[in-house]
């Protein structure tokens, strides 16, 4: 099973090649992916820069295009496309239909996969994007359970990747424009989610508050930990009654479910997390090399070795991880 | 330009149905889409129901399409898409990529939903060649996007082979989850739901700590609070070229508003009022919830 990682900077592939991942992902520094934020990223020569080093260790890079591009950008999208294929990356990774036909009319030999923001969530849209684009890899997005995911795989024309550990979006990924609707961007036009750019903190005697664009998004009493303004994640009001309407900070952890996921034939497992520091991205990955050998070595007798829940769980959003929409319940 | 009536996006139960879509054949809209397009667990009225239903309205004379699932998760939800495309007596909208490929593979021809993503030129281009006779834009698309879109289909030649269909009144469809957050905030099981959505049959209003109206819960379905509102942007779609304004259903006054959108003098169009209730900023490249009179557009 490949473990796929993530990086928004060279140190932080570094961390990933050197602690086990079979694969990273990256991004350039532009709208054209779905981690757009300040300061992080690849420019075209480091893009260079990393697949030398992840290849001299052995190492797959996949490039993500995964944004939709708007008639305006046009140019961009191609561009991006077209440095991936020059440089010879090992996936590209895209999500938008202009952008996978793109490729594949351009670049009929570069290797492509169905971003998770296209939204492939059965075996009748995956058809859909291997007839028509040829992608050898499907990212299925965080709302299957695990019967699902396996009903999935069962008839998926191409090879399929689920998230395994990082941030929970609780939306069907490419279907949410919560975002776009308090700030004008969104993950799919500008691969931003509750933009950095539009946060605001401030003390006030109710207690710290979190603010995006303006709309209170939590408020926090004294001893709470604060945590980053997604949306999703804020405490709102219905009827008088103030909880997290749509999800609780918290993160995805499915290492519990490695072997149900192997068992199913799903092929690769991917950490999220590419605006997290190097430290971060080693200490993930550090963990599920060890958990996926181990499980490899002696798959029978696999179980969760408490030291990984707790490392993995210091990392982890909100301090707290879930299975997610794996387990039926969550949902 | 025509009008359209979305397809209705809560569960209402089914005389309440029946009696809209009778009220719906006495009005002047020129489109219905129906069906069920959020969650397969509502079944007030059945597949065949509803596709009785669209044969029935199509008898009027007006155009009438069937919807289908935006967020299709399971086997079960994959056959009952089947066995649409297979049975529909009109066409079907497209809501996932799945109902494309089902639509397309058997060579009929279909609308592309709002949820199909389209947000350039070339991807319209090649749902247009899968089949696609007219298409919704993404709600969070601009109008100046819409215009170079359909400027660059007219470049490449297409144009004239499909109809554009604007999103233009109503609760914005924001997102949609595995999880229900109607179910949610009763505190219920999604597996044991009760169907409590029914009981909220304009959604759940969800304010901001501060009481500001921010989003409306319909079940796996997020949609804005307020109503987008581009009735006074009728004559500027009418120049790009869009062909059908989309009203999506409300409980109260759904025909009234048809009849303002097909009435309205063109000559008028800056003197209709914006209420507080109503947003029109993705129109404008801006955040979705803001207003923008024509005025301050200008």
């Amino acid at each position: 099973m490949e473990l796929v990682c993530p990086a928004g900077s060279l140190p932080a592939l570094k961390a990933a090649v050197d602690n086990g991942a079979s694969a990273v992902y990256v991004g350039f520094k532009d709208e054209t992916n779905a981690r757009h934020f300040s300061g992080l990223n690849f420019k075209e020569a480091k893009v260079q820069s990393a697949l030398s080093y992840a290849r001299s260790k052995g190492v797959k890079l996949f490039v993500a295009v995964n944004t939709y591009s708007q008639p305006d950008g046009w140019a961009k999208w191609q561009k991006a496309v077209d440095i991936a294929s020059d440089v010879g990356v090992d996936a590209l990774i895209a999500a938008d239909m202009g952008v996978l036909d793109y490729a594949t009319q351009k670049h009929p030999d570069l290797n492509l996969h169905l971003s998770v923001q296209g939204s492939g969530t059965n075996s009748e849209s995956l058809s859909f994007y291997k007839n028509n684009f040829n992608i050898k890899r499907a990212v299925l997005p965080r709302v299957l359970s695990l019967k699902q995911v396996a009903q999935v795989a069962k008839k998926s024309p191409v090879d399929l990747e689920v998230f395994a550990f990082g941030s929970l979006c609780i939306m069907a990924e490419g279907r949410c424009y919560l975002s776009s609707y308090l700030t004008d961007q969104s993950p799919n036009t500008c691969g931003a989610c509750s933009p950095a750019s539009f946060v605001r903190w401030q003390e006030t005697d109710a207690g710290l508050e979190s603010r995006l664009n303006d709309v209170l998004i939590d408020r926090y009493g004294e001893g709470e930990k604060a945590g980053y303004p997604t949306l999703c994640k804020g405490r709102f009001d219905i009827d008088g009654e103030i909880s997290n309407v749509l999800e609780e900070p918290t993160s995805l952890n499915t290492i519990g479910l490695l072997p149900e996921l192997d068992a199913i034939g799903i092929k690769a497992v991917k950490i999220e997390g590419r605006q997290r520091s190097p430290v971060y991205v080693e200490q993930v990955v550090k963990v599920w090399r060890q958990a996926i050998d181990e499980y490899q070595r002696s798959p029978d007798g696999f179980n969760v070795r408490p030291q990984w829940t707790k490392a993995l769980a210091k990392v982890s959003e909100g301090a707290q991880t879930t299975l997610g929409a794996y387990s039926r319940s969550w949902q | 330009m025509k009008v359209s009536l979305g397809p209705i996006l809560f569960f209402w139960p089914k005389q309440k149905v029946f009696d809209f879509y009778e009220q719906m054949l006495q009005t002047s809209v020129d489109t219905i889409y129906l069906g069920e397009t959020v969650c397969s667990k509502r079944r007030e009225l059945s597949t065949a129901e509803w596709l009785e239903l669209a044969s029935h309205l199509a008898e009027s004379g007006k155009e009438v399409v069937v919807s289908s699932l935006a967020l299709l998760m399971a086997e079960s939800e994959l056959s009952t898409l089947r066995s649409i495309c297979e049975k529909a007596p009109v066409k079907v909208e497209a809501n996932d990529i799945s109902a494309v490929q089902i639509l397309s593979e058997k060579g009929l021809p279909f609308v592309c939903g709002p949820s199909t993503n389209i947000y350039n030129a070339r991807t319209l281009k090649l749902m247009q060649k899968q089949g696609a006779v007219r298409w919704v834009m993404p709600v969070e698309l601009s109008g100046h996007c819409l215009q170079t879109i359909l400027q660059q289909a007219e470049e490449m030649g297409f144009a004239d082979k499909i109809e554009t269909e604007v999103f233009s009144y109503g609760h914005l469809p924001l997102a949609f989850s595995a999880r229900c957050f109607t179910a949610r905030y009763l505190d219920l099981p999604k597996d044991n739901c009760k169907f409590s959505c029914i009981d909220y049959p304009e959604g759940i209003l969800v304010k901001s700590q501060e009481q500001q109206k921010l989003f409306n819960l319909n079940g796996v379905q997020t949609q804005s609070s307020d109503i987008y509102n581009l009735l006074a942007q009728k004559a500027e779609m009418q120049a790009m070229g869009v062909d059908m304004l989309r009203i999506s259903p409300v409980e109260e006054d759904t025909a009234q508003i048809i009849e303002r959108f097909n009435a309205v003098d063109q000559s008028k169009q800056n003197m209709i009022p914006l209420s507080d209730e109503f947003c029109n900023g993705y129109w404008y490249a801006k955040p979705g919830m803001d207003t923008v009179s024509e005025f301050d557009a200008i």
